[in-house]
């Protein structure tokens, strides 16, 4: 229990998200309308998707160093479930945009790094996939994880700040905590936020012990 | 020390592309052959847009091409012997360098050929030919790390293409972001983008002679 209480949190918030998400009153604004309530569900995904792509590089670092196979399961799962809440990102964030900017599909660079991201590790996962021994696809996969996350944070933070975008946040358009989050939506907003990332770590640690498991018993048989 | 083994080193590569010159004419007509492709399709192109376009996808298609031979080509038993007598990091600055020069002399081959066939629309040619040394230096070395990383993994051309392409765009929107400034002649010398293109340049080789050492040894 002492371990676990996170993963209640987790449980708690995201339970609170879906009802009170779904309920309290949203500022009523042009275009957005009732869309607005995606912000609980498009947002979080992505910093979901930044935390565990981090640890999975972090990994990567911590396999370079010291050759440890258990490091590279971790950041391989870790991998796994950032493209899972990636690809939610894209798809709520696709419907949102057919909403609002009225099409599924918009050239925005925002739009194009997430893009970028979900092809970067698909190469990832090719690479790991055409390499057969153990310790070398690990110290290869992590050479690349981390060559591809550096040029990724580049796309990421360097590219949309120098040129003009329709998402929120990016040229000249406004960010939602500056002018439509009220304090209602602030009140979801966080513990959303909070957690998905939990819950999205909690589906990362229950992989690293299928995957341990499943190696232990390859060993046994 | 370093430098040194790094000069002998590009010595040795210069040495063997002249030797065997057919690998170094192939893909100089590679591009003549392609950009003479594109020309009988497009004639000639007026709108900056496209033809910046083109001309980047035709050199950056030529680029994964003379840079997948680096690593691909070597023997295993010759990359050991290479090993043994010089430092890993030698090894991969030597050959980002000794493929910069390659792709500037390609670059410029596919200006004067993109130019004449396809229509010459640059009005700051300065600025044009910096974003290309540019590219041309950051093409080569993060091309250089990925093709030491595929050829790890099998040799397999394709898999030098999909490694690449998702992490060459960051260079390539700014490339074309600059480029298209020297084609329109507009807002001269935007150092932004000049400083974050140098910027990326500088990262991309401190990752490869960080990790190089991680990638050699079997």
């Amino acid at each position: 229990m002492r371990n676990n209480w996170w993963k209640i949190i987790a449980v708690v918030f995201v339970l609170y998200t879906l009802i009170a998400g779904f309920l309290i009153p949203v500022p009523a604004q042009p275009i957005l309308h009732e869309t607005i309530r995606n912000l609980y569900f498009h947002v979080p995904m992505w910093f979901s998707m930044m935390t565990i792509l981090f640890i999975s590089i972090w990994h990567s670092i911590k396999y370079l160093n010291k050759s440890d196979i258990q490091s590279d399961i971790i950041a391989t799962q870790a991998a796994h479930v950032g493209m899972l809440v990636g690809a939610l990102g894209l798809i709520t964030g696709s419907f949102w945009a057919k909403y609002t900017w009225g099409a599924w599909w918009v050239a925005d660079t925002k739009l194009n790094g997430a893009a970028i991201t979900m092809l970067i590790y698909l190469a990832y996962f090719v690479l790991r996939g055409s390499i057969d021994e153990e310790q070398k696809r690990a110290r290869i996969a992590a050479v690349y994880n981390i060559f591809a996350y550096v040029m990724l944070i580049v796309f990421l933070m360097v590219l949309p700040r120098m040129s003009d975008s329709l998402h929120p946040g990016n040229g000249g358009n406004p960010g939602f905590n500056k002018y439509d989050l009220d304090s209602n939506m602030r009140m979801v907003f966080y513990p959303a936020v909070i957690g998905w990332i939990l819950f999205t770590v909690w589906i990362f640690t229950l992989k690293v012990r299928i995957e341990k498991l499943k190696r232990k018993n390859l060993i046994n048989e | 020390m370093l430098a040194k083994q790094i000069k002998h080193l590009i010595f040795k590569e210069l040495k063997l592309e002249m030797r065997n010159k057919y690998a170094l004419g192939g893909i100089l007509l590679y591009v003549v052959s392609t950009i003479f492709v594109s020309y009988l399709s497009f004639k000639k192109i007026v709108t900056p847009a496209t033809w910046n376009a083109l001309f980047w996808i035709i050199l950056l298609f030529a680029s994964i091409n003379a840079i997948a031979k680096s690593f691909i080509n070597e023997t295993k038993g010759k990359l050991l012997y290479m090993y043994t007598l010089a430092s890993p990091q030698a090894i991969i600055l030597s050959k980002i360098i000794y493929n910069s020069i390659l792709l500037i002399v390609l670059s410029g081959l596919c200006l004067l050929t993109y130019s004449l066939f396809v229509g010459y629309i640059i009005q700051d040619l300065p600025l044009f030919l910096i974003t290309l040394l540019l590219g041309s230096f950051g093409f080569s070395s993060l091309l250089t790390m990925v093709s030491a990383i595929a050829s790890k993994a099998g040799n397999n051309f394709t898999l030098m293409a999909i490694l690449s392409f998702p992490i060459i765009i960051p260079l390539l929107m700014i490339l074309i972001k600059l480029s298209k400034n020297a084609i329109d002649g507009l807002e001269r010398w935007d150092l932004n983008y000049l400083l974050v293109l140098l910027f990326l340049n500088v990262i991309i080789v401190a990752l490869s002679y960080l990790l190089f050492r991680y990638l050699w040894r079997d």
